[in-house]
């Protein structure tokens, strides 16, 4: 066995992970990370970039089709197009691999080492990993736990042959014919509208007596009424039982008690994820968990000294760009920089058409923690832009506190707007006020005139409505 | 699952609210059948109240130093089995619910323990609640907040001149100038944090009376000094000679003997004054209370019946009642009913003292330190042991002359110490 040791030993090169190593080697830290898989975690290999390859894709074939259809408003007809979804998979490979090896490199450039294997932990400062070339030993000062998370099974659907996960999903050679979701949260509305605009019929189950349950009602629905419209069926209150004994259909309980059997080539099963804490030798720490997560401290510590935890083990929300903040931070304190977790929002995006924003708290939240709140919005029909882009569905809204105006939370849904969601971060983490988004020119004919609108409406003055 | 209740019990002496002193729970807390919850305090007694069940805590009645009406909630458990208060079917997510990007279960919690959440007292978890303390973060920007962390200084130090109260780069390079020029004033940095302690449970109580006894009572204090060269003589004496089962006899037994001699001669100041009533209620049992330094601060164990107890009685119930107050098991009787307080600081007792009078007593008597001083004999400066006594008087129903006869008639027993023995 060969034996190595290192100031950081970091478990997982997702996003956060990487980040922690990268920004670790800039500091001159000698920092070792392991990674079982190809570097970039699920968000790069398995998760963000993909789907959103995926999407985008879907997006330009319905547009064409809708053209071959002569449904354009715009005046533009075609021949009914083709789709060659092997190269359509070779496109959105070749984006992945284009961004392992950045990452790859990026971790070379900062002479971080990267060691591929699966990990284990033989104690609080000691790894053993499995490469190829035999078990190597590493000891370090410093480990963190970047495991990250792994998508949920239901028992009664076990993955397999028609039986499939998001990380399949993206890994589809052709699109199925008939595709059953199960669970209408984020994953599974990104996928599904996106195979069904790229020709499969696709019917989504969710439990819970709408779509996106975690998301407010205001800003599901214009994502419900966009699904209908796309023909989505959508069975909301339906249980999702178990396969039918040919394998061939799900059996469905409805909302009224109904049994129902649906027929399906591929059933996807996205019902969350939960962190991956177990399997690697992380039970022999006996480390403090808060339910299936790691309980960490505002510095990311865990309960063991010199043991970091970041990303989507410590807890929700399990989102890329929360652990790429906390993995950055822990390099800085094992580089013995005062950090401290102090972000005022984690903003999350369901890259459903269309696309939702939210950053900070919702209406109900504030009212929650006791905040005398002020909550507008300004829809996107009344935006120019969005009606030169066709899409006048969605709007901006925002939370403020009645008393001094503080914004307190933003939210959104609309086509695109997922870049929006910069400008709301900002307004949050600079502790902006109604007043500060009303007296800043946002850019004419843009998206962002709804936020400027949503602050002047809840100030009493909006223009445009 | 069912929700059990636990009401404040009728802590005792038919009273309509106790105040809350000690949790020894916190919600979410799994607690056996008879494990105490919590600690009530009723005037003087502080009484803990066990769970009667197995459970998880679910909800507390208030915080420390809160006044709960008898009979109220005090904790909610969450108990196994059924019960009338079953709680509502909650549409727990089931398997094919999607877990979202945002979680929403801290929406979810009790509105009243995010309110009653203490300011700082809890660490947020990053990420899992990232506004969960929106209230009372300090507002600044990023750049503000960094550079403000790596100076080391607590935004929550720093009054913000911006708009809501934000911290700007202005407000922090003035604290940081600020901050230098004290610190080269001065070795020391000036600490300007302010810790709030809440005065509950008996520090209440010695307030709310010392309070009373300030605000009502002229106090007249007088101080005379004695001579106890002689009693210092003969307690050496007594305690060299005494038998082994009696206790060692300090000056406080003479002292209060003394006192019922006096109070014998002007009973007037042995008494309650029932200042609303305009009565004074002047008493034939001399209780003498004790003012006692315990852990928890000063109460005050009377000894009953001075007048009736020899010079070993008095102190051996002195003796007793002292360790029982500063074990927290005196009674209610044992720590009330004084009609004359002695206050005594030994060792520490200083020159001279302006004690307050125990309300609603007239009369209250301080013993100074005892020390070697010079003093004329009318030839020569001799060695004499001497000892203030600081005492007050309430002024409205006792003149300046009582209260001066009263300690000069102290003085001189206690200057002779043969005559608090010799019957008048």
């Amino acid at each position: 066995m060969t034996e190595s040791t290192c100031k950081l030993l970091i478990i997982g090169a997702g996003p956060g992970g990487y980040t922690c190593a990268i920004r670790a080697g800039q500091l001159g830290i000698d920092t070792i990370i392991v990674e079982a898989e190809k570097p970039g975690g699920t968000c790069l290999n398995v998760g963000c970039i993909p789907s959103k390859a995926l999407i985008h894709a879907a997006g330009e074939y319905e547009t064409i089709t809708g053209a071959a259809e002569g449904k354009s408003a715009l005046g533009i007809s075609c021949a009914r197009p083709s789709l060659d979804f092997a190269k359509t998979m070779a496109w959105k490979d070749g984006i992945v691999r284009r961004l392992n090896g950045g990452v790859a490199g990026l971790l070379k450039k900062a002479g971080v080492r990267l060691i591929p294997g699966n990990a284990r932990f033989v104690d609080g400062k000691s790894i053993e990993v499995e490469t190829r070339s035999g078990l190597q030993m590493i000891r370090a000062e410093t480990v963190v736990i970047a495991t990250g998370s792994e998508p949920i099974r239901i028992p009664s659907l076990p993955f397999g042959d028609r039986v499939i996960s998001s990380t399949e999903a993206l890994a589809l050679t052709e699109i199925p014919n008939r595709l059953v979701v199960v669970g209408g949260g984020y994953i599974g509305l990104e996928l599904g509208t996106a195979f069904k605009k790229l020709g499969a019929a696709v019917t989504v189950v969710e439990a819970a007596p709408r779509i996106l349950p975690q998301y407010d009602g205001e800003l599901s629905a214009p994502v419900g009424r966009r699904l209908s419209a796309l023909g989505v069926t959508v069975l909301t209150g339906a249980k999702a039982k178990a396969l039918a004994a040919d394998g061939k259909a799900l059996a469905v309980e409805t909302a009224s008690g109904e049994q129902t059997s649906l027929e399906a080539d591929k059933i996807l099963v996205t019902v969350g994820r939960r962190p991956a804490t177990s399997g690697f030798g992380l039970e022999t720490l006996d480390l403090d968990m808060i339910g299936p997560f790691l309980r960490i401290d505002d510095r990311c510590r865990t309960s063991m000294r010199g043991v970091f935890a970041i990303g989507d083990v410590t807890g929700e929300p399990m989102l890329a760009h929360r652990a790429i903040a906390q993995g950055e931070m822990v390099a800085e304190i094992v580089a013995g920089r005062r950090r401290a977790w102090d972000r005022v929002s984690i903003p999350a995006i369901c890259f459903t058409d269309p696309e939702i924003v939210t950053v900070g708290l919702a209406p109900s939240e504030a009212s929650g923690q006791g905040f005398d709140v002020k909550t507008d919005l300004f829809p996107f029909k009344a935006n120019g832009r969005a009606l030169t882009l066709e899409r006048e569905d969605g709007f901006i809204r925002t939370v403020a506190r009645a008393d001094n105006h503080l914004l307190l939370g933003i939210q959104g849904v609309g086509a695109g707007i997922a870049e929006l969601s910069a400008t709301f971060s900002l307004a949050l983490e600079m502790g902006a006020r109604l007043e500060d988004i009303a007296m800043t020119i946002h850019a004419h004919p843009t998206q962002s005139e709804g936020f400027h609108e949503a602050a002047l409406k809840s100030l009493g003055h909006a223009i445009h409505i | 699952m069912a929700e059990r209740v636990v009401r404040l019990p009728d802590v005792g002496e038919g009273i309509a609210e106790a105040e809350l002193v000690e949790w020894h729970v916190k919600v979410g807390d799994i607690v056996r059948e008879d494990a105490v919850l919590g600690a009530v305090m009723t005037d003087k007694a502080t009484v803990e109240i066990p769970s009667p069940a197995d459970g998880r805590v679910t909800w507390l009645a208030g915080n420390v130093g809160d006044l709960l009406a008898i009979g109220s909630d005090f904790v909610r458990l969450e108990v196994d089995g059924e019960s009338e208060q079953a709680p509502k079917t909650a549409e727990l997510a089931s398997p094919a619910s999607s877990v979202g990007a945002q979680s929403p279960r801290h929406a979810a919690s009790a509105p009243r323990a995010t309110a009653n959440a203490p300011p700082n007292g809890m660490k947020s978890q990053p990420g899992a609640a990232p506004l969960h303390h929106a209230a009372n973060r300090p507002l600044a920007a990023p750049a503000v907040r960094l550079r403000a962390r790596e100076a080391g200084i607590d935004l929550h130090q720093i009054r913000g001149t911006g708009p809501a109260g934000r911290i700007t780069h202005d407000d922090l390079d003035a604290h940081l100038t600020h901050g230098r020029t004290g610190t080269r004033a001065t070795p020391n940095p000036a600490q300007t944090a302010v810790t709030d302690i809440k005065v509950v449970g008996l520090r209440r109580k010695i307030a709310e009376k010392m309070s009373i006894a300030s605000s009502r009572i002229p106090h007249i204090t007088y101080v005379e000094e004695v001579d106890v060269t002689s009693l210092e003589e003969l307690r050496a004496k007594v305690n060299g000679q005494k038998r082994p089962n009696k206790p060692k006899l300090t000056l406080l037994p003479f002292l209060m003997r003394a006192m019922v001699r006096a109070i014998a001669e002007q009973p007037h100041l042995n008494a309650h004054f029932d200042d609303e009533a305009g009565i004074v209620h002047q008493h034939a049992g001399v209780h003498v209370g004790i003012a006692t330094q315990t852990p928890t601060g000063l109460v005050v164990p009377v000894v009953r019946h001075t007048e009736a107890r020899d010079i070993w009685d008095c102190a051996s119930e002195v003796a007793r009642l002292a360790e029982a107050a500063r074990n927290g098991n005196a009674t209610r009787d044992e720590l009330t009913g004084s009609t004359i307080t002695i206050t005594s600081l030994g060792a520490l007792g200083g020159l001279a003292t302006t004690p307050i009078i125990n309300h609603p007593e007239v009369a209250i008597v301080g013993v100074n330190r005892i020390a070697i001083r010079p003093h004329w004999d009318g030839a020569a400066f001799v060695p004499r042991q001497m000892m203030n006594l600081s005492s007050s008087f309430d002024h409205r129903v006792i003149d300046g002359f009582d209260a001066a006869q009263f300690v000069q008639r102290i003085k001189l027993l206690l200057e002779t110490p043969a005559m608090i023995f010799i019957d008048s």
